[in-house]
């Protein structure tokens, strides 16, 4: 890893001793601090970094990811240190057939409809969530879009006729 | 300063005139007074819409068609024109916006996202509001200028000034509606 930065320096450091188990991957994608976390301990890490001690008081976005190669689904958090501007990211994995993981809606309030988000586009259960149901896709929807099984096309456009575009 | 002396009026209907009467049909009177008169429902979600607030501004100005008086009312309108992509999510709002029009009442798919789906072949997006309602007149354009809409707008004036008076009670028509789930 190439960081040189403080802030991260300290914030790995300060994972690897008290999560020495959890912590199965550290990188800097885009220059940001990237670490791959243990699903059942995803909860607990943004439960300690969102504390005083380390200061991510700010949720800035939470995302589902699928992994086709693996049928594995994930879900990516990207937490704040509004005191240092440091951002980091957090990534957890599980199987697709087990699709659940913790909710984090009981440390940060905006992750109430970010989880929504993520459940409505990749059918990620959040545990302990209050109010998980679609948000912004239409209710009787059956299907998860985002997931990759599932084409990105409409099956009820009858305008593309594939002759037309010599296809 | 002088007075505008290039005032068009409607021309009278095809009919038999002679010394103190004139006699037409009354499909073509009725036409003549409905199609000079629409009262447009605007339904508009994104860059079409842009176009047709351009369209009813001063320099195209479509109430210079009899169509100055927006409603945004379903209750009384005449013509709805969807202007721009509906989701599916918000497929049911444009059908229920339909039903609460009276008839006679006719439909107008401005742009390419309401016609078809436009470049937005996906998942969340309705592939045309044809899916939910019947359409009179497609606009093509993404988006369509001003004199398109307009364009569009003349070609609703000539279905409904001939409109024959019963083709609301055709059987032709109540088999459209049904095919649409409308009673």
């Amino acid at each position: 890893m190439e960081l040189n930065n403080g802030e991260y320096t300290k914030v790995v450091d300060a994972l690897q001793s008290r999560f020495p188990k959890s912590i199965n991957d550290v990188g800097a994608p885009y220059e940001m601090l990237t670490l791959s976390v243990e699903n059942a301990d995803i909860k607990s890490i943004i439960k300690y970094l969102s504390e005083e001690e380390m200061g991510f008081t700010y949720l800035t976005d939470v995302c589902g990811m699928h992994y086709e190669s693996t049928d594995e689904l994930g879900v990516v958090y990207h937490i704040q240190n509004l005191y240092t501007n440091t951002r980091i990211r957090l990534k957890t994995r599980f199987p697709k057939s087990k699709p659940e993981t913790d909710t984090v809606c009981d440390i940060f309030k905006s992750a109430n409809w970010q989880e929504r988000e993520t459940f409505d586009f990749y059918g990620i259960i959040f545990k302990g969530h209050p109010d998980l149901r679609r948000i912004l896709n239409m209710d009787e929807m059956d299907y998860f879009p985002m997931r990759k099984e599932y084409p990105l096309e409409d099956g009820t456009r009858t305008d593309k006729n594939d002759s037309m575009f010599g296809r | 300063m002088g007075v505008n002396t290039k005032v068009n009026i409607v021309a009278a209907p095809e009919g038999h005139s002679d010394a103190g009467f004139f006699a037409t049909s009354l499909d073509k009177a009725v036409g003549l007074a409905r199609k000079n008169s629409i009262w447009p429902l605007p339904f508009a979600t994104s860059c079409c819409g842009i176009e047709f607030m351009a369209t009813m501004a001063s320099n195209y100005d479509m109430a210079r068609f009899g169509a100055e008086r927006l409603s945004f009312s379903p209750r009384q309108a005449d013509l709805l024109m969807v202007m721009g992509t509906i989701s599916k999510k918000m497929g049911p709002i444009v059908k229920q916006v339909y039903l609460q029009m009276a008839e006679p009442r006719w439909v107008i798919a401005v742009g390419a996202c309401a016609s078809s789906g436009g470049i937005f072949d996906t998942y969340s997006v309705l592939q045309g509001i044809d899916k939910v309602v019947p359409v009179d007149v497609y606009v093509p354009g993404c988006p369509p200028r001003p004199e398109q809409i307009i364009d569009g707008l003349m070609r609703i004036q000539d279905l409904i000034g001939n409109e024959s008076l019963r083709r609301r009670n055709s059987p032709e028509y109540k088999a459209l509606l049904n095919s649409y789930g409308i009673k």
